[in-house]
């Protein structure tokens, strides 16, 4: 009489079998990750091809462009695709890198903080503060910077002078690179300590011990060897929060203004004031759009700079990690 | 020679070791237990302690401030009414109803997005830790979890829009004279099971990676084939990560909003396809979460009704704090399971 045995050992479930059924899956995930890179540039070819690099340029009103390319799909007339990005992308790098700018130093100082210097009530309060900040939903710090911080800053940062000095341009209301840089730090600021944290715990006691028995003082030492040798781990927190960041749209399509416009900062400290869009927002506020040929193949190709940018961010911050598992402080 | 006589030696008492300090004692120790102060430190390093402090006392501040904002406003406008009523069609606040369908939607495209990503995401944590053959193969994997990790939402989004449209995945939303509408919780929910996914894999892949190499050795010397090891030992024992990946996962589903405003249509109440059994009309149409809500509901959204605005992300920020303190306690029950003997 044959035995039974449990399913589980039968060829059904054989290890060659289940291994070529997980590889299929992890096939199939790689697939689908390249199909998206494909496709997302495959549908923004025509905006790119008909702008050639002056789509990174500036040049007349983004907003007015991106008007008339939607209608040209709309009437059947001839499809027109000029767009001139360089006031949204301008945007992005003001709002991303001003936050990162002021996050990356935060997140230092928290993370040195909750590693080395805060006595044991502190962190204990702290860390479930920091991923509690993670935690909150971007629409949820969307509101609440147009309903406390944007109003702020519109009735009182903003002096009657400043805003008729710009009255013909645009209207200073609140909403503001200010407003959205600021709540966007709030946003990937936690982000920058758990992975800056995680790095500092990971260096070596020797080499901390070492520099402590030369009589260095620990907030030396911690700053010298501590933050040094945990160099990897905050190139690699810093590129993921610029990767979300770019991504990061609809707080933005709330707080930052929403207009195509570039805020210059020779124009003295009003530019903080100013409101503009960056891209990805830009996605959101047109996401109606997406049934007429032309504003859909810009649309795309708006994602297919977010993608490019937020891909090459984030494999940079791979290698850095891959960098620091080599160093051992990982 | 004389032998040489030893005199009595007293007996030798060991002096009782002193306790050896519980707290990590590899480290320098924090400030508690440090014999060094501060006082001798140079004026510069004592400012920088300051900026630590305040710092950290800044980010507790605005911790505190959204929660006891959120707080007060909602207890000021959240009616328990709202959870049972759809939203409606009105001029005032008092008029347009509550927000029952955003509720149900939220925890519709939770449920379905964790049931996509959490199978997916542990096969590939498995796979990667376990099999792992080409290892080529292996490499591509870990930077494809790591890039869809770093996509943009409104990306996946915009992307989703383009596969969900196609006929071929008509039957997952509404077809209309052959045109494929494209936006359904179907859509929605695969869309954020790919925000999901990198939590997982890399919760579980920390998981398994933790289970030391003797105890799949002993599993093989019994008999038991690869799999069924990882079946019945492997992934029983690192359940605790694979949770708390599910709930981080979880947290980032009901918290996204970009995927939601492509991808579930432009409404604000359930909107099921006609003929079709019960609960494929709700899955295939269109709907509304918590998060678009907020959305459409905050002053600069399509509905302006801030009050309302307010009640939602108050339910939504309660969801939060609630996925938050389950991920602690998983994770605290994880620590108290112990450690592996290496």
């Amino acid at each position: 009489m044959e035995e039974q045995l449990p399913q589980e050992y039968g060829p059904k479930w054989s290890d060659q079998r289940v291994e070529r059924m997980l590889g299929a899956l992890v096939v199939g995930v790689v697939g689908l990750l390249l199909a998206m890179i494909v496709t997302v540039f495959v549908r923004a070819w025509p905006s790119f091809s008909h702008n050639g690099l002056a789509w990174f340029g500036p040049g007349g009103n983004v907003d007015d462009q991106l008007n008339a390319i939607f209608l040209s799909g709309q009437n059947g007339l001839e499809y027109v695709y000029t767009f001139h990005g360089w006031p949204l992308i301008w945007s992005t790098i003001l709002i991303t890198g001003g936050a990162v700018a002021i996050g990356l130093f935060c997140a230092l100082f928290v993370a040195v903080f909750i590693v080395e210097f805060a006595p044991e009530w502190m962190t204990n309060v702290l860390q479930p503060v920091i991923r509690f900040l993670a935690s909150v939903p971007t629409v949820i710090y969307g509101l609440i910077g147009v309903v406390v911080l944007v109003p702020f800053i519109g009735n009182h940062l903003v002096t009657e002078p400043q805003k008729a000095s710009v009255a013909g341009v645009i209207s200073l209301t609140g909403y503001s690179l200010l407003a959205a840089t600021l709540v966007l730090t709030v946003m990937i600021t936690p982000l920058m300590v758990s992975i800056f944290s995680d790095g500092l715990r990971a260096v070596k006691p020797g080499w901390l011990e070492g520099s402590l028995a030369l009589g260095v003082n620990r907030w030396r030492t911690t700053w010298k060897i501590g933050v040094r040798s945990a160099r990897p781990a905050i190139v690699a927190g810093t590129v993921l929060a610029v990767a979300r960041a770019i991504g990061e749209a609809v707080m933005l399509a709330m707080i930052s203004g929403s207009v195509g416009f570039a805020p210059n900062p020779a124009d003295g400290l009003i530019f903080i004031y100013e409101p503009s869009r960056p891209l990805a927002p830009t996605i959101v506020k047109n996401i109606d759009q997406l049934s007429s040929p032309p504003a859909n193949a810009t649309l795309f190709a708006i994602a297919a700079v977010l993608l490019f940018s937020a891909a090459l961010f984030s494999l940079t911050g791979y290698v850095a990690r891959r960098a620091m598992s080599k160093y051992g402080a990982a | 020679m004389e032998p040489v006589q030893t005199p009595p030696q007293p007996p030798v008492t060991v002096p009782p070791t002193p306790p050896t300090p519980q707290r990590n004692p590899l480290r320098p120790g924090k400030k508690t237990d440090a014999a060094e102060g501060t006082a001798t430190w140079a004026p510069v390093d004592r400012v920088g302690l300051a900026i630590c402090w305040a710092l950290g006392l800044l980010f507790c501040a605005i911790a505190v401030a959204i929660v006891v904002y959120l707080l007060v406003q909602g207890i000021k406008f959240l009616r328990p009414e709202m959870l049972w009523t759809p939203a409606a069609a009105g001029f005032s606040e008092s008029e347009t109803g509550g927000f029952s369908d955003a509720l149900f939607g939220t925890l519709i495209v939770a449920v379905l997005g964790i049931a996509l990503a959490l199978p997916t995401g542990v096969a590939i944590a498995v796979w990667l830790v376990e099999y792992g053959r080409p290892a080529a193969l292996a490499r591509v994997t870990e930077m494809t979890i790591e890039a869809i990790a770093g996509i943009p939402s409104i990306v996946l989004a915009l992307f989703g829009t383009v596969i969900f449209s196609s006929t071929a995945l008509g039957f997952l939303s509404r077809t209309s004279e052959g045109v494929v509408f494209g936006r359904s919780f179907f859509a929605a929910s695969a869309m954020l099971s790919l925000v999901a996914l990198p939590l997982i894999v890399a919760s579980t892949r920390e998981g398994l990676n933790s289970i030391p190499r003797h105890v799949r050795e002993a599993s093989y010397a019994v008999g038991k084939t690869k799999a069924a090891t990882t079946r019945r030992i492997l992934l029983p024992t690192c359940r605790p990560q694979v949770m708390t990946g599910a709930m981080l996962g979880l947290g980032r589903i009901i918290g996204d909003t970009a995927i939601i405003v492509v991808l579930l249509g432009a409404t604000q109440n359930f909107a099921p396809v006609e003929g079709v059994g019960f609960p494929l009309d709700y899955l295939r149409g269109a709907g509304t979460t918590l998060t678009n809500f907020v959305y459409e509901a905050s002053p600069t959204g399509n509905l302006n009704q801030p009050q309302k605005a307010y009640a939602a992300a108050f339910v939504l920020l309660l969801m939060v704090l609630a996925l938050n303190a389950a991920v602690d306690v998983v994770h605290r029950r994880a620590r108290k399971v112990g450690t592996w003997s290496h």
